[in-house]
């Protein structure tokens, strides 16, 4: 039931408060209740004066530019570690195909490929280990641009010079649907021409092109009107990816003990509806696996003033 | 002194649901209706590609391809290049561009059909004999120097020309350029030559006088459509060019 409200949200549904706690839960609901508000206020205070950490944001660039540098080098250098671009590679001689890409493909091309199959499987394995969405946000080259975008967007916003004006989280859905129908019935991969993750991870491989001019408009169409627009309402590649990583085992986790309830971890989060939890009275338990859509970002993790919000590898702590 | 004007009221939740998602069915639309953009170049087919060996027939080769790019990799003289958004849905896809750098087969076993994760460029294919890209014609007989009876001394296609070419009797494996190796031949057969197939294509006399120099250059059904021809014809434009194949066995 968890992972299929977890899907549903994922999808386009908008997150509900739960009706039912568990009694450790319901105890420290109650508890934060007795506490009165200028309490409250001054604990909030006393812990953002700290500086504020971007310890995973840095680590996540540092992954994101030295995966997409090691393409680079791999061709220049002629050292085939990894050959090909994102869509599809081989890495030291083992096929990886984009699942997206490798759909696209197969719906277009209405052939099952052995070596597309054992492309995806590996990828697969992959990004159901490392969090499927993850590759979004520790991978994808437009999300790094996109993110840079985000932050000139929000400044103007504080100056109140742009507005951001969300869409409906379930566009993404339908476009999914819609993009793997024009793949079958055109014959051809129709959402490859448009897909900035693929003409970025080519134009830094093989040399910029005009295709350039279209991530760009995309960007500065984010800054000027949707917050992360492409992420967040219509890319596919980002569902694949989100479904493959609904039951992954590395997860971002919520406490609720510690919690101050202040919200910082939202402001700064690409799909704020999985951290619906983190709202005053919306944990239905004191431990709680964040949902499918979460890309493993960590900015919440470091944004988080009391250590609610880590990473947590599934298995791994009872291992220990 | 005006009177302000009163604030709107606040959206209604209702109201700002139905705001967004009517933005959503808006850019939606304009999403798909971008995409649908890489129809007009495809279907009008107004930038022509040769297609690496082993390519598929031109709507399968778009369908099949994925994109990454691997077989521009491999190839050890850098025919291949990657088309651009203004080919619609040829962006990513690998085209030849035969004046500027034929395919000339240096790897010996279509390594880009190797290269291939999809089977864009059919796994079929083993033999370079086997590539079907197109079929060389002789587009301007007017300007071969072998239909003049003239010979050819010098670069090919002059000192700036950046194109290479392998070479067997310089170096069985390493590709040199073509500026690097000049010629002094009696009577100018270059597209022979230099054509990596057997047989694809050979001088024949144009009268029966056999004090007669010319020959002109004819194209036989050996030939693969790799483009070497075009690119080392000296005539400027070519004189010999690659119609590209569109379907198997039908080129020109």
């Amino acid at each position: 039931m968890k992972l299929l409200d977890s899907l549903r949200i994922m999808l386009g549904a908008a997150p509900v408060r739960p009706t039912a706690y568990t009694e450790a839960a319901a105890a420290i609901h109650e508890a934060k209740r007795r506490v009165k508000g200028a309490e409250r206020a001054r604990a909030i205070k006393a812990t953002h004066s700290e500086t504020r950490k971007n310890t995973w944001r840095n680590r996540r660039w540092a992954v994101l530019i030295a995966v997409n540098l090691l393409f680079v080098v791999s061709y220049r250098f002629d050292v085939q570690l990894v050959e090909g671009a994102l869509t599809a590679s081989r890495v030291i001689g083992f096929h990886f195909a984009d699942l997206n890409s490798a759909l696209q493909v197969m719906l277009a091309f209405k052939h099952v490929l052995v070596n597309l199959v054992i492309g995806t499987g590996t990828v697969l394995f992959l990004w159901w280990l490392f969090g499927g969405r993850s590759f979004c946000s520790w991978v994808c080259p437009y999300h790094l641009l996109a993110e840079l975008a985000e932050k000139i967007h929000l400044k103007l916003a504080a100056k109140r010079l742009v507005v951001d004006y969300p869409l409906h989280r379930g566009t993404r859905t339908v476009l999914y649907l819609v993009f793997a129908a024009l793949a079958a019935i055109s014959g051809f991969t129709v959402y490859e021409s448009i897909s900035p993750t693929g003409i970025l991870s080519r134009a830094l491989i093989y040399g910029p092109g005009l295709a350039l001019i279209w991530v760009g408009a995309l960007l500065a169409y984010e800054v000027l009107f949707i917050r992360r627009m492409w992420c967040r309402y219509i890319c596919p590649v980002g569902l694949t990816y989100g479904i493959v990583g609904a039951v992954s085992p590395v997860q971002v986790t919520y406490n609720l003990e510690n919690c101050l309830h202040e919200g910082d971890c939202r402001k700064v989060c690409l799909v704020p509806h999985v951290l619906e939890c983190t709202k005053k009275s919306y944990a239905a338990d004191v431990d709680l696996p964040i949902g499918a859509d979460c890309t493993r970002c960590g900015l919440c993790v470091d944004a988080c003033p009391t250590g609610s919000l880590r990473f947590r590898v599934k298995g791994l702590d009872k291992l220990l | 002194m005006t009177e302000p004007r009163p604030a709107p009221p606040p959206l209604l939740p209702n109201q700002k649901l139905r705001r967004q998602i009517l933005r959503s069915v808006a850019m939606g639309t304009a999403v798909v209706g971008a995409s649908l953009l890489g129809f007009f170049p495809v279907l009008r087919k107004w930038i022509p590609r040769l297609r690496p060996p082993g390519a598929l027939a031109e709507h399968e080769f778009l369908a099949a391809c994925i994109k990454c790019g691997q077989c521009v990799q491999v190839c050890p003289v850098k025919a291949i290049h990657l088309g651009d958004i203004d080919e619609g849905y040829g962006l990513g896809v690998p085209h030849i561009v035969a004046r500027n750098q034929a395919c000339d087969f240096s790897c010996d076993v279509v390594q880009c059909v190797l290269a291939c994760p999809t089977g864009a460029l059919s796994h079929t294919l083993n033999r370079k004999e086997d590539v079907h890209m197109g079929l060389a014609r002789l587009a301007r007989p007017e300007a071969c120097l072998a239909r003049q009876g003239v010979g050819f001394k010098g670069q090919a296609r002059g000192p700036a020309y950046k194109g290479i070419h392998r070479y067997v009797e310089v170096d069985r494996w390493k590709p040199i350029r073509v500026a690097d190796h000049p010629y002094d031949l009696p009577l100018c057969d270059l597209c022979v030559r230099e054509c990596p197939i057997k047989d694809a294509i050979a001088l024949a006399p144009l009268s029966a006088d056999p004090a007669d120099k010319r020959r002109t250059p004819v194209v036989t059904s050996a030939c693969v459509g790799c483009g070497m021809c075009e690119m080392i014809c000296p005539a400027e434009p070519a004189a010999i060019v690659v119609d590209i194949r569109r379907q198997r066995g039908n080129a020109s």
